[in-house]
């Protein structure tokens, strides 16, 4: 081994990154993000495309992992670094937390000039503003109190969409009896989580839901009502199959699709998977709201906040801005990505049949109040107390407390993650 | 019926060798079945993973999964596969190895033929940092990468990975140079060698073996970390594990097993090849030193 | 070429002299960027996560003193206990099992097998892996709806039941075969090495003097291979405690936070609750109960085993 040449190559290789790393690029934005699979790729993709048009690069900088995880912890390294991307996708309090750090840009000017304040729902610009200031760009609103179910299956054994908790419970019992599995589920922490926000809003109501996770009222939280939710979850786990533990929520949409289960309770991101293995919604699949939710929609919604970026960065920084709130980019990406677009005031004639009832259901409950951030994905209590109410809930799906405990634990572990 | 050769220290007879056959070869298969199910697997359709069982052998045998790891599976926004993403990997592991395999070379070389009061502290503290764990670090390392502007690039990434691979590849040279013939450093030193001279000439040429060993491992430690170069790398610089990790790790769509097992596969055949080429030579590196007290 | 020293100019002496003093102090001036470097990127940093630990940090690093508050908030998390125990099993399960198997399988095949140049490679490249990589595929092959489970059944074999992994408390186990599975073969590298390395004549002196096989593996051999124990316990510890990955790709934890691990712990904290510093305050244990079986032990090698 001839060190001098190996050092002499190695001096040259690290010469050349450098210099490729030193090369710059005109106007263009860096974006952080997780969705690097097929049917969210393909709607990120036209964001890329529009802002190529209007002569703006894209760098991607995909980090995948954990529903976002391992892109946070990336995001954290680049700020204390110095060097932020130009765009990171966040969800709910995640955005305030950073806001707060005094990293983010000020987006009023774009957004008095294209009237952003009239168009998102209040609810939403919780979160998209902070301090008076719009500092992030909403791409959707996700809600998270669905169910999914296969409409053969149905069908076959005679059962009409439930309306209450017990209709529910009678429907299940019939798709046991059958031989199938009836709630198709995934055991990770954030699905039960999931679940659990819309098991506490058809227990309690929207006032209690308000109380418990948006106020983080340790009354609330500990209390019969409580009780009884998690009572109602323990009902639930006795439907899942045995092989439930850790399996990813797609895969439990495919058992659904496949006929092999009755129902998923998960989000209208569900409802990709279902469109994407080429099923009609009302033909195929059913969606409807859990039963005692009604008029009630717990949402979450992905942005893009946007960090505070040199000036040279700014100008095509703003451009992205202005084109994820295109009213036509915000159709096109929500048809493909299941969700509802963010701004009330665009044409859902294009989306499927459960996307045009979610952009309804989501116009009346803003108006009626009803419209609550999810505490399982972060738009209802902070990191903190989302994950320790996750640790609760989990343990609690997994057996290893009862539901008395289980209350007790909760409000202990929110209290604790304040 | 025993067998002595000559070299065989103990004796054994034809049944007991036998059942050392018969153990090392289960052995080898508990080593090799996930390998097996990873290849097996990669080489069918979609559906027929779904249907059938893990260890059948393909029906239909197809090489779509591998050519869309490679050049058209979904990372990120781009269907661009692994390719982008090896050469970022190439670049940040030359430059990370070749260093710390010097630079271990000379603190082995200093450790052992210097000798000064002090010095087993010095060598075990650099010891220590071999079993820090790289979350600490990320925060810290961030704020001076930063500083020192070589945040997001490959140079930051060398960086990194030279500072925490010096523990180890001190270890091994400090082990290797600790059995080497100390008459020979003082004979050189007479005829008026220097420092730098005695390292050059003397003791590098006949360190082979460490070097061997050095470098698989700081190779292979380097090529397979995911945290570093999840926190510390750019558009430009992302590692081929965190191009994996975003193929494998995505939140929907269709699990592609298939493309997976192909791109995990490909992913991890530079540090196969490095351990199925140079295996011969591990053994005798190893021998000759890391293992030695 | 050279005049005698007394002939030499005083300037010139000084020059000699500094020379002389700059190449004593050469082999110094070499180890000392390392050993700075060091110093700042492990023990500053693990100083910085110590006062980090004391501090009331949430998503980035604040300096506002809450004493003790993180450590006590600390154990009174159910998952930190999980934590901690699953620490102690998978540690001391994996580091024993791992050496044994290597040692086992060492000894094997330093029996003149004919077959090492095939079983070696096969033994070895587990280690070539990413934990990615050996999480995903054992993953798969641990599940049973997909996995070996799901073979048996096919293969007919109905009562087959392997649901270690779904399994809360059996679990953790799972992580420990995975991981067994990944470097067993370098460990055994390690002590082919250091068996090759002995010297054949101890061997055959204890062998004239009447020492059955059994007895000259203990008494003298396993002995001899000290040096060898020193540095693959440095491995699998360094291993053990970045086991991190794994059990992120194996698991993710579960199932529900079953196989939490401190450093999945740590990172949830830090970087997934926005709590650093609880994540610090555990970081903190984590790095006492390394230091704390690591350094003694280093310790007694380094001090006793010098020539």
């Amino acid at each position: 081994m001839n060190l001098k040449k190996l050092l002499a190559g190695s001096a040259l290789v690290t010469g050349l990154a450098l210099f490729s790393a030193a090369a710059v690029a005109e106007e263009s934005v860096e974006v952080l993000h997780w969705w690097t699979s097929g049917g969210e790729a393909a709607a990120l993709n036209v964001l890329k495309q529009n802002l190529e048009k209007e002569g703006v690069t894209w760098q991607d900088m995909p980090v995948a992992g954990g529903g976002g995880e391992q892109a946070m912890t990336a995001v954290r390294a680049r700020v204390t670094a110095g060097n932020p991307p130009t765009a990171v996708q966040m969800l709910g309090f995640d955005i305030t937390d950073w806001a707060k750090q005094g990293v983010v840009a000020d987006l009023n000017d774009l957004a008095a000039k294209e009237g952003w304040d009239k168009v998102v729902p209040a609810a939403l610009q919780a979160f998209s503003k902070y301090d008076g200031k719009w500092v992030a760009a909403p791409v959707n609103v996700h809600s998270t109190n669905w169910v999914w179910a296969n409409k053969k299956v149905f069908d076959d054994l005679g059962i009409a969409q439930p309306t209450t908790w017990d209709e529910l419970i009678a429907a299940l019992d019939k798709i046991k009896a059958a031989g199938l599995t009836a709630v198709a589920h995934g055991g990770q922490p954030w699905q039960e989580a999931t679940i659990f926000d819309a098991v506490v809003m058809s227990t309690g109501g929207p006032e209690f839901y308000k109380k418990a996770f948006i106020d983080l009222d340790p009354a609330a939280l500990n209390s019969p009502t409580m009780v009884e939710a998690f009572d109602r979850m323990a009902k639930l786990r006795s439907y899942v199959d045995d092989n439930f533990s850790g399996r990813d929520w797609n895969l439990a949409s495919a058992m659904v699709i496949e006929g092999k289960a009755g129902v998923q309770f998960m989000g209208d991101w569900a409802k990709g998977e279902f469109l994407n293995a080429g099923k009609v919604p009302g033909q195929d699949f059913l969606c409807f709201r859990f039963p005692g939710t009604q008029g009630t929609v717990t949402f979450n919604s992905d942005q893009f906040v946007m960090f505070k970026v040199g000036d040279d960065r700014k100008a095509a920084q703003e451009k992205l801005a202005s084109a994820i709130m295109a009213p036509a980019f915000q159709v096109a990406f929500n048809k493909v990505k299941g969700s509802v677009p963010a701004r009330t005031d665009v044409d859902g004639s294009d989306l499927d049949a459960c996307g045009q009832q979610g952009m309804k259901d989501l116009a009346e409950a803003s108006e009626k109040g009803t419209l609550f951030g999810s505490m399982a994905h972060g738009h209802a209590a902070p990191a903190a107390v989302k994950v320790a109410t996750y640790d609760v809930i989990t343990a609690h799906f997994n057996g290893e407390m009862d539901s008395k405990t289980a209350a007790e634990e909760l409000a202990k572990a929110v209290a604790a993650a304040q | 019926m025993s067998q002595a050769t000559p070299e065989t220290a103990v004796r054994t007879s034809l049944l007991v060798r036998a059942l050392i056959y018969a153990v090392l070869l289960i052995f080898a298969v508990y080593y090799l079945l996930p390998l097996f199910v990873m290849l097996v697997n990669s080489v069918k359709p979609l559906d027929e993973i779904r249907q059938g069982n893990m260890l059948a052998l393909p029906q239909v045998f197809t090489l779509d999964p591998w050519r869309s790891a490679w050049s058209t599976a979904q990372i990120g926004v781009q269907p661009t596969g692994l390719r982008p993403y090896f050469i970022n990997s190439v670049l940040m592991v030359i430059p990370a190895v070749a260093i710390s395999t010097l630079l271990g070379a000379m603190n082995g070389y200093v450790l052992t033929k210097w000798r000064f009061r002090g010095d087993g502290i010095v060598f075990g503290l650099l010891l220590f940092a071999c079993f820090i764990p790289f979350q600490i670090v990320l925060i810290p390392m961030a704020r001076i990468l930063g500083l020192l502007g070589l945040a997001g690039s490959t140079p930051g990434l060398v960086l990194v990975h030279v500072i925490y691979g010096l523990g180890f590849t001190t270890l091994f040279f400090r082990n290797y140079y600790d059995a080497f013939p100390t008459e020979l450093i003082r004979a050189a030193q007479i005829d008026g060698a220097g420092f730098f001279r005695i390292f050059w000439r003397i003791l590098l040429p006949s360190s082979g073996p460490i070097i061997v060993v050095t470098v698989i491992w700081q190779f292979t430690n380097i090529w397979n970390d995911f945290l570093f170069g999840a926190s510390f790398a750019d558009v430009d610089s992302q590692p081929v594990t965190i191009a994996l990790n975003n193929l494998v790790s995505s939140s929907t769509g269709v699990k592609e097993y298939n493309v997976h097992f192909a791109g995990a596969v490909l992913a991890a055949l530079p540090t196969l090849i490095v351990y199925i080429v140079s295996g011969r030579y591990f053994v005798r590196g190893l021998m000759a030193g890391a293992v030695k007290g | 070429m050279s005049l005698s020293q007394a002939a030499q100019p005083a300037a010139l002496r000084k020059t000699s002299e500094l020379t002389e003093r700059l190449q004593r102090a050469l082999p110094k001036l070499v180890l000392a960027p390392s050993f700075a470097v060091i110093l700042v990127g492990v023990y500053g940093f693990i100083l910085f996560t110590g006062l980090l630990s004391f501090t009331d940090s949430k998503i980035l690093p604040s300096f506002n003193l809450v004493g003790w508050d993180n450590y006590a908030k600390l154990w009174g998390f159910r998952n930190w206990i999980t934590a901690l125990q699953n620490l102690a099993i998978f540690g001391s399960l994996y580091i024993l099992i791992c050496s044994a198997l290597g040692l086992f399988l060492a000894i094997l095949i330093d029996q003149k097998i004919r077959i090492e140049g095939i079983l070696r490679p096969i033994y070895l490249y587990p280690m070539a892996l990413s934990f990615i990589v050996t999480g995903t595929a054992w993953k798969w092959f641990l599940d049973p709806g997909i996995g070996l489970e799901h073979t048996m059944h096919v293969w007919g074999w109905e009562s087959f039941s392997f649901t270690w992994i779904k399994d809360g408390k059996m679990a953790v186990y799972c992580i420990v075969i995975a991981a067994i599975w990944q470097s067993s073969g370098f460990v055994m590298a390690m002590f082919l090495a250091g068996l090759r390395g002995i010297d054949n004549e101890i061997i055959k002196a204890a062998q004239i003097d009447g020492a059955s096989n059994f007895n000259l593996y203990r008494r003298i051999i396993i002995p001899i291979l000290r040096p060898a124990f020193l540095s693959v316990f440095v491995v699998l510890a360094h291993l053990a405690i970045k086991s991190y990955d794994l059990v992120i790709a194996l698991t993710n934890g579960g199932p529900g936070r079953a196989t939490e691990m401190p450093a999945t712990f740590m990172y949830s904290y830090t970087f997934t609750r926005n709590e650093m510093g609880i994540g610090a305050a555990s970081a903190v244990i984590m790095l006492m109960m390394i230091a704390s079986v690591i350094v003694p032990y280093l310790y007694s090698e380094l001090r006793g085993g010098r020539r």
